[in-house]
């Protein structure tokens, strides 16, 4: 057994994390930063968190990571870090030349209290920081949160830094696509265009993170959204903001920067969600749904109808992230799976009563938890199991262990490739989860069936 | 600079290293550039062995993007995290315990369903902004506890993360006192990440830790007639499986590993072996050193990386036992292991020969496995590690020469004096003497830098710059370094292999793992993969005009 020390017996615990569902604030921000064209991530503090956290966006994407760190040593800790910060601002702009500069912090810089703007200002003071050049900033201590709200400060901060209001509404509409895979932004973005509405999508990590392989590398590759599309966020008619936890705060300090309204609505994973994303943008656009969707909208619901029979009272354990579990629980209760317990890291009341209300109508014990782990999550599946795992790769350790199915979904994804591919959101993603979970449903049943009840046709 | 060229079928006589180096350093702002100048070095080797004088272990440019770690890295990744029986507890917020959780390919083997293993769990206190503010040492010996109560484990690793150190909680009073309370060995590391210039540090406090909380506790004389530790293996990609299988047939006790396939208790009873055997000079020689000193246990450079190192380093341990038999055996053994490998090295040498490696990896990696390159004819053209110190560079002769830094200086040397009771010098002064005179060395590593070809360019801590460039310039058929530079280097059409983690194969150690090295790097150099860049109407766009035009 991998995991030979997880017993069923249940000792509360206050004090001790094991096997932890979350990460930490840095590495969301970093992610996020990544989303802006020619954008370098900069990591203050200890240059250990920007390799871990290059090491686990790279295992994940497979793809270049690209980010710099300040390198405190001893001496930065005690006299702070500003020496580090200006000579970095000046070796990036020197040696990488890009448009942006986006430093988080991390627990180091923020328990020694290093102020970034007044240290930006300092560099810009200097020369440090080229004309039309930006050192923007977000503040992500490890120890708030996880990575998904260091995503969502990051996010943010592209709105304080860069979104700028004259007044004039232009036909434009902000989405804000939350911590979801360069494959989602991009049907995210697909699904805005066959509505035929422009958007400005920000971040943007497609065609950064799941780049074609062409025999060139470059430093600052053809995605992100740019500066100048920042910039005209102000002034957009309205915005869609997908995850409240990734993604709210930026819509919010959009609205109060620039009166730019928002809307904010669960990520689009599932066919409710996904519906009212595109009823959102049809009502906000003043368009007509076009046939196209439609036809996805059915296709999605076509297999739902198929396969209803393998899907209805399945039990399922999912462990995530808020936004991504509200969507996928939903989703699973919307075609009669049973989500029986639901596992995240990140610390939070409200998710606990949202699932408790999404889930209230399932005939069976439903638990949350919230700044849970996995090792929880472990222990109640030792005292009843289910059919059906969802979550990231560390997942795979119960999964043998227990001997239970097991769907990849969210992140980290370290062992298999996709994720960045192929999207889980709208309905070709609604799709693409259906089939997963019928995959690893269905294989299961054919590797267990007795052989006079093993069938061809399923 | 033409005598220092490489001589190459490969058309790398148009690169001047000295020319590239000062393309290189001209990029940077000028301080930056003075003090890169140092630690880029162009390689000669005189006669007597003098290489010229490298920067290392020096404190890294900020923002130049570096591949180096931290010291939390080197000492709970690296020397800790092999070891299965001791639980690793993260005193910190949750990121450090969670990327260092079962990222390293580190293999462990229990020995039956019943044996601890914690290497697939992650422990932490996850400090929230509370405990930053009023002291996380509650809620340490909180977690400590509660450890105790679920796991009951041997014994309990504290490792210190940055802000740790700075709110002043004191993970080695703590640990005192749990141990004293629960009556199980408790041990803390201030591997606090900003200690040091790199995972180095970490090596060292690890080093250090180990050697003063667990080394010596258990006296139990060990079996076996020739009785070894193996220092600095940690088992990535099951390199310690192989090397243990050819060390058994040999008739080898292995008393201790550090710390690959590791437990606890032959930690405490790794100061019963005879001879240490040093693998990983960089992360270990501090406990080689240490334990010399106060049990009389000498060390030796070993290299299980390839298999004329392999056979060299078989010869040697046997040589040190002086024990006819146990010589008859090793030259048994490499003669059956060699046909083998032979076979498959002039079949992989026909189609790799005259190709050329970059190595950028480590502390010991980047020389290593350049004798693996070299047995199948492929030449190192520019090499370097991400966190060693001069020594792994020009050899230890250079140590009495090297200027102690204030960031050195913060990691303590312990102080060792002979145990008393337990100090037993395993080989009188004659057999040392007569042992030396017969050629061999003990407690000496030559470097990487004597075993290079002149003219070859040296870096130390390379830059995402530096690489792009050098990969630009020689045009290297395989690039050799970790995850976080793999895919930039793939992008550009380059095979990339990690030697950290090794991608998904290994081992890459021993007769075996040389064979699977091999075949791994004919796989990659010699792909078709490569070839697909372009499509057919990349590849020859003129095509479609002319019918266009017909």
């Amino acid at each position: 057994m991998l995991l030979r020390h997880t017993t069923k017996e249940i000792k509360e615990r206050q004090a001790l994390t094991v096997n932890p569902a979350k990460t930490c604030q840095p590495i969301g921000a970093m992610y996020a930063a990544l989303g802006i064209h020619n954008c370098l991530p900069h990591s203050h503090g200890s240059q250990g968190c920007c390799a871990y956290h290059r090491s686990t966006l790279t295992r994940h994407y497979k793809e270049p990571v690209m980010a710099g760190t300040s390198s405190f040593t001893e001496g930065a800790s005690v006299f702070g870090g500003q020496a580090n910060l200006l000579q970095a601002i000046d070796t990036i702009f020197t040696v990488y030349d890009p448009d942006v500069i986006a430093v988080h912090t991390t627990c180091l810089s923020e328990t020694i209290g290093d102020d970034i703007p007044q240290i930006a200002k300092k560099a810009e003071a200097e020369g440090k920081i080229p004309k039309g050049k930006y050192v923007i900033h977000a503040n992500t201590p490890s120890y708030v949160g996880s990575h998904v709200t260091g995503f969502a400060t990051m996010t943010r901060a592209m709105v304080d830094y860069f979104a700028e209001s004259n007044g004039h509404k232009i036909d434009q509409i902000n989405i804000i696509p939350g911590y979801v895979e360069p494959s989602d932004m991009e049907e995210i973005k697909r699904i805005v265009s066959e509505l035929g509405l422009r958007a400005v999508m920000f971040p943007d990590t497609s065609n950064v993170l799941n780049r074609p392989q062409t025999g060139r590398f470059d430093m600052f590759p053809k995605g992100g959204t740019t500066v100048e599309a920042l910039r005209s966020t102000g002034n957009s008619k309205a915005t869609i903001a997908l995850g409240r936890l990734a993604s709210g705060p930026a819509a919010r300090a959009l609205d109060a920067k620039c009166k730019v309204m928002c809307e904010i609505l669960d990520l689009p994973i599932g066919l409710a969600a996904t519906d009212a994303f595109v009823d959102t943008l049809r009502r906000l656009g003043g368009v007509n749904v076009p046939d196209s969707i439609n036809i996805e909208r059915g296709q999605m619901l076509d297999i739902i109808t198929d396969m209803h029979q393998y899907f209805y009272g399945k039990k399922v354990g999912l462990v995530g992230d808020p936004d991504q579990l509200i969507s996928l629980t939903e989703f699973l209760v919307s075609i009669d799976m049973w989500p029986i317990y639901v596992v995240t890291g990140t610390p939070g009341k409200k998710f606990e009563s949202k699932i408790v209300e999404i889930t209230r109508d399932v005939p069976h014990e439903v638990k949350v938890a919230a700044g849970g782990d996995m090792f929880l999550f472990h222990q109640w599946l030792k005292n009843e199991p289910v059919d059906l795992m969802m979550g990231n790769t560390y997942l795979k350790y119960i999964s043998r262990d227990e001997d239970i199915p097991f769907v990849r979904f969210g992140f980290p994804i370290l062992d298999r490739v996709g994720h960045s591919y192929f999207p889980t959101v709208g309905y070709r993603g609604g799709m693409r989860v259906l089939e997963k979970i019928l995959d690893a449903l269905l294989d299961k049943k054919d590797r267990e069936s007795p052989e006079e009840s093993f069938e061809l046709v399923l | 600079m033409a005598a220092s060229k490489i001589n190459s079928t490969t058309g790398i006589e148009s690169v001047d290293p000295g020319e590239l180096k000062a393309e290189l350093v001209a990029k940077y702002p000028t301080k930056v550039g003075r003090k890169r100048a140092k630690q880029i070095v162009i390689n000669s080797v005189e006669e007597c062995g003098e290489v010229p004088e490298i920067g290392a272990n020096s404190r890294t440019i900020p923002g130049i993007i570096t591949q180096r770690g931290c010291s939390y890295a080197g000492c709970k990744g690296v020397v800790l995290g092999p070891t299965r029986d001791i639980i690793n507890l993260t005193h910190g917020p949750i990121g450090c315990g969670f990327y260092s959780w079962l990222t390293r390919r580190n293999q462990t083997r229990t020995n039956g369903p019943g044996d601890a293993n914690f290497m697939t769990y992650c422990f932490s206190t996850d400090l929230q902004d509370e405990d930053i503010v009023f002291g996380g040492e509650k809620k340490l010996r909180k977690a400590i506890r509660e450890i105790y109560d679920n796991f009951k484990p041997k014994a309990i690793g504290i490792f210190a993360t940055c802000p740790v150190g700075l709110i002043g909680d004191d993970v080695h009073a703590v640990a005192r006192e749990m141990k004293e309370e629960l009556g199980i060995n408790i041990f803390g590391f201030s591997c606090e990440g900003y200690k040091g210039v790199s995972q180095s540090a970490g090596h060292h406090i690890a080093n250090n830790v180990l050697f003063s909380h667990v080394v010596g506790l258990d006296d139990t004389p060990s079996k076996g007639k020739f009785k070894i530790n193996l220092l600095g293996e940690y088992n990535i990609g099951g390199d310690a499986f192989e090397i243990e299988r050819i060390l058994d047939e040999a008739g080898i006790t292995v008393v201790s590993t550090f710390s690959g396939n590791s437990t606890y208790d032959k930690f405490a009873n790794s100061h019963t072996a005879d001879l240490n055997t040093v693998m990983c000079h960089r992360s270990i020689n501090y406990v080689a050193e240490m334990m010399e000193k106060k049990y009389g246990i000498p060390w030796i450079k070993v290299n299980f990386i390839g298999a004329a190192s392999t056979a060299k380093t078989l010869r040697k341990i046997a040589n040190y036992f002086e024990d006819e038999e146990l010589i008859e055996r090793v030259e048994k053994i490499i003669g059956e292991e060699m046909v083998e490998v032979e076979k498959v090295r002039l079949e992989v040498k026909s189609r790799c020969e005259g190709k050329l490696a970059m190595l950028f990896v480590g502390g010991s990696r980047a020389h290593h496995y350049q004798d693996l390159f070299a047995e199948i004819g492929m030449k190192t053209v520019a090499a370097g590690y991400e966190f060693a110190h001069r020594d792994d560079y020009e050899g230890r002769s250079v140590l009495p020469n090297i200027k102690v830094d204030a960031d050195s200086r913060n990691i303590e040397e312990l102080r060792v004096e002979p145990d008393a009771e337990r100090f037993s010098p395993r080989k009188s002064q004659e057999a040392l003497e007569r042992l030396k005179a017969k050629g061999f060395r003990f407690k000496d590593y030559d470097g990487m830098m004597p075993e290079m070809a002149s003219g070859t360019l040296i870096i130390d801590d390379i830059s995402q710059f530096e690489t792009e460039k050098l990969i630009e310039k020689y045009k290297p058929d395989i690039f050799c370094a970790g995850i976080k530079e793999k895919y930039a280097i793939q992008k550009k059409g380059i095979p990339m292999k990690q030697l950290h983690s090794y991608d998904s194969g290994g081992p890459y150690a021993g007769f075996k793992g040389a064979i699977n090295f091999w075949r791994e790097i004919d796989r990659m150099v010699n792909s078709k993969v490569w070839s697909y860049l372009k499509a057919p109407w990349q590849e020859s766009p003129e095509l479609t005009a002319t019918y266009a035009w017909e």
